[in-house]
């Protein structure tokens, strides 16, 4: 039932990074225009609106446009998610506002995607925000960058213009560490308005011979498909149907949960954490379909030989491969609420099905997204990230964000009005 | 040491497991869920994600649908033996009952019921005392769904706020809420209409008769095919043709199916759920432009209804 493939069918999540006055609605719309993806409903409508706007030929950036709430403020003030997809692949790219007020907008979108677009006026070269937006893309571990410079065709489509930028990118690129850390760059030169290296190559750059964006995007290795990695099965919720009338099912005990990285087959060695019990595979359920192995990011059902007990909030591990349990963690942390962190609070962290709560022990430093300089500080406003070290009440089982984007990752709950405050990754 | 995992998912096998996993989600964190059940397409996906997500274990929310009091037939009778099939409790509440009680009150006799189910659900999940209903929304559905979360925070009144949502990270969904509050979760919010129809052939799951191509009375009014002189399992028979109105029996087929009185059938021939995976493929009109007459009013309706309570 189950299709494994490389590539083939798979699905990109990836994310553009930029302001509107980039071009990334158009780039967008352009996406979506050129695959085909627009139907001729929406392609009307937008007409129509660029009609009444003045506007001589169709404004692509429309189809991105957001809420009435965000029109009337001409403003994007959420992450949006939009879809196309090749007949090959299919694509969820998060469209984030790029304004530094949105950082935690930024990292939001960059937290499920594989691959970054971070947009450069061709006209303004590597600006500020193109600085803060790779720091963000470097800081949640996006690994492959795609540098995009565009409205080459107000730069008369000149390659000394996308040849200086691309100097200058990389000589920032070697000061934060991008590709010393194992981040993937490419550039390219493009005009997302006409239309130029986007999916068709067009002729105004006959200089440029690497690849479109789409072949960018059809070629870029899926998440999970670089590196070997642990198995890591957090338990989301245990089976026990022996309520029902079924005699064959009074023993079965299931664990569900999803693969966050590794893969798993009948018969390997297991060890369940924090307890440390372990036990080997008895079998692997889809539903009720048995499968002999599953791979990262399958939702499954696992049984072991041996009753050991577990809830949610466990994690199976292979035995030999265990993360020690901590209980206190360092992070780099982004500030997501409108209230600001009080050091005095006690917070929940919720990391893969487990929670605990947490004490902030001390801010070391926060960055500032523009200098990219280490400050002192003594709380934490909205978009602001720091890195930050927590007491624990429970131990957590717990894999470097660097290593491991999934066991790595945690967000921070305020338990008086259960907002989501906060976004940390370990280091 | 580690092992390799080079593999990775089919975008379906991917989407299934994203949204087993938003199913178990729910089941982990909260009390008292709910799943809305219609009997259509993308309900009928989730029940099948959810057998994924569940089975051999009985699911740990009842099915529930609240009906106009206008659908269609085939729709309800269907919806009534897959809740039988599967052995899950279905609870059906009506708008009809709430305008017996006072709470749904009509411009007119023939005004679509629609964004009264808001009113509805909101009572239904205060009699139960859900704490979160689960749904099919899809964010490629609508532009005001592109950016809603995939567990959707909802007040007291079950207003949906834009500008007062969780910040959703990673795949750490927090579906926490006090009392009287309400989490709405979209298992399926990063499928796609086509998605949506290649799950259904390769999972090979029955549809309501309705989805494929049939032949039906209709009349063309506004640019839409609206199907008249509709019978409904009561023996009442609705949706009359307006004077001078023509009718034409046509072959027809639904893309999306809802209040009989607001959801349009689109020209086909698509008999089979292959023929239909082939016309969405070369479809130049989108589910929502095509077939529903409620969301053509303005650039913000369904903004409007979704802040108003609508699911």
């Amino acid at each position: 039932m189950t299709n494994t493939q490389t590539l083939n069918d798979s699905l990109l999540r990836f994310m553009t990074c930029g302001s509107v006055d980039d071009g990334k609605s158009t780039l967008i719309g352009r996406l979506l225009f050129d695959t085909k993806t627009i139907l001729a409903d929406t392609l009307t409508h937008i007409e129509r609106t660029s009609k009444k706007r003045g506007l001589e030929a169709v404004d692509l950036s429309l189809l991105t446009d957001g809420l009435q709430a965000e029109r009337e403020q001409g403003i994007t003030i959420d992450v949006a998610y939009r879809y196309f997809s090749t007949g090959t692949r299919k694509y969820i790219i998060a469209d984030a506002p790029g304004h530094e007020q949105y950082t935690r907008n930024m990292v939001t979108a960059a937290s499920t995607a594989n691959l970054a677009i971070i947009l450069i006026d061709a006209r303004k070269g590597v600006l500020t925000q193109t600085r803060r937006h790779s720091f963000l893309a470097h800081l949640v571990r996006i690994p492959h960058i795609v540098v995009a410079v565009n409205k080459m065709d107000l730069a008369d489509y000149d390659q000394k213009v996308f040849d200086r930028i691309r100097a200058d990118y990389l000589a920032f690129a070697e000061q934060i560490g991008l590709q010393r850390e194992g981040h993937d760059i490419q550039f390219i030169p493009m005009s997302a308005l006409n239309g130029d290296m986007i999916v068709d190559r067009g002729d105004a750059m006959p200089w440029y011979q690497g690849p479109t964006m789409l072949e960018i995007l059809e070629n870029a290795p899926p998440a999970h498909s670089e590196h070997a990695e642990p198995f890591r099965f957090p338990v989301q919720y245990v089976c026990r149907p022996q309520a029902s009338d079924d005699l064959e099912l009074h023993d079965f005990r299931g664990f569900m949960g999803r693969i966050e990285s590794g893969e798993i087959a009948v018969g390997d060695a297991v060890t369940v954490l924090p307890s440390g019990l372990s036990s080997r595979v008895k079998a692997v359920m889809l539903g009720n379909e048995p499968l002999q192995r599953a791979i990262t990011e399958q939702s499954v059902t696992l049984l072991l030989e041996d009753e050991i007990d577990t809830s949610r909030g466990d994690m199976i591990v292979k035995t030999g491969q265990a993360p020690e349990p901590v209980k206190q963690i360092e992070a780099m942390v982004c500030w997501l609420s409108e209230t600001p962190l009080s050091p005095a609070r006690t917070y929940v962290v919720r990391h893969t099905t487990r929670e605990s709560k947490a004490k902030v022990n001390q801010i070391d430093y926060r960055i500032d997204v523009n200098s990219l300089e280490q400050l002192p500080s003594q709380g934490l406003a909205m978009n602001d990230i720091a890195k930050v070290t927590f007491k624990l009440a429970q131990p957590l089982m717990v894999d470097p964000y660097k290593t491991n984007r999934a066991t790595g990752a945690f967000i921070l709950i305020d338990e008086s009005t259960n907002n989501t405050v906060g976004a940390g990754m370990i280091i | 040491m580690s092992s390799s995992s080079k593999e990775t998912l089919s975008h379906l096998d991917w989407l299934e497991a994203e949204a087993i996993h938003i199913l178990r989600e729910v089941a982990g964190q909260c009390a008292n869920p709910v799943l809305l059940f219609s009997g259509g397409k993308d309900s009928l996906c989730i029940l099948r994600l959810a057998e994924k997500a569940f089975r051999p274990g009985r699911f740990p929310f009842p099915l529930m649908h609240i009906d106009t009091g206008h659908n269609y037939k085939e729709v309800v009778d269907f919806r009534d033996q897959r809740a039988a099939e599967l052995g899950e409790r279905l609870i059906v509440r009506s708008v009809e009952d709430s305008m017996q009680r006072g709470t749904v009150v009509l411009k007119s006799p023939d005004e679509p019921r629609n964004r009264h189910q808001s009113v509805t659900l909101l009572e239904a999940i205060e009699e139960f005392g859900f704490d979160c209903c689960i749904g099919g929304a899809r964010r490629d559905e609508e532009k005001a769904r592109a950016k809603e979360r995939i567990m959707s925070f909802r007040d007291e009144f079950g207003q949906w706020d834009p500008k007062n949502q969780r910040p959703e990270l990673w795949n750490l969904y927090n579906a926490r809420s006090h009392k009287g509050e309400n989490i709405r979760a979209f298992p399926i919010s990063n499928w796609t209409e086509m998605d949506v129809w290649q799950y259904i052939e390769r999972e090979n799951l029955a549809l309501p008769s309705i989805y494929f191509a049939h032949q039906r009375d209709v009349v063309m009014r506004g640019g839409a095919i609206v199907p008249v002189n509709v019978p409904l399992a009561s023996g009442e028979v609705i949706n009359q043709p307006k004077s001078g109105e023509e009718i034409i029996n046509m072959q027809v087929r639904f893309r999306t199916v809802g209040d009989i009185t607001c959801t349009a059938p689109v020209l086909s021939d698509a008999d089979t759920v292959s023929k239909i995976v082939l016309e969405t493929a070369t479809t130049t009109i989108t589910e929502r432009g095509a077939t529903r007459l409620d969301d053509q009013t303005s650039d913000a309706s369904m903004e409007q209804r979704k802040k108003e309570g609508y699911f």
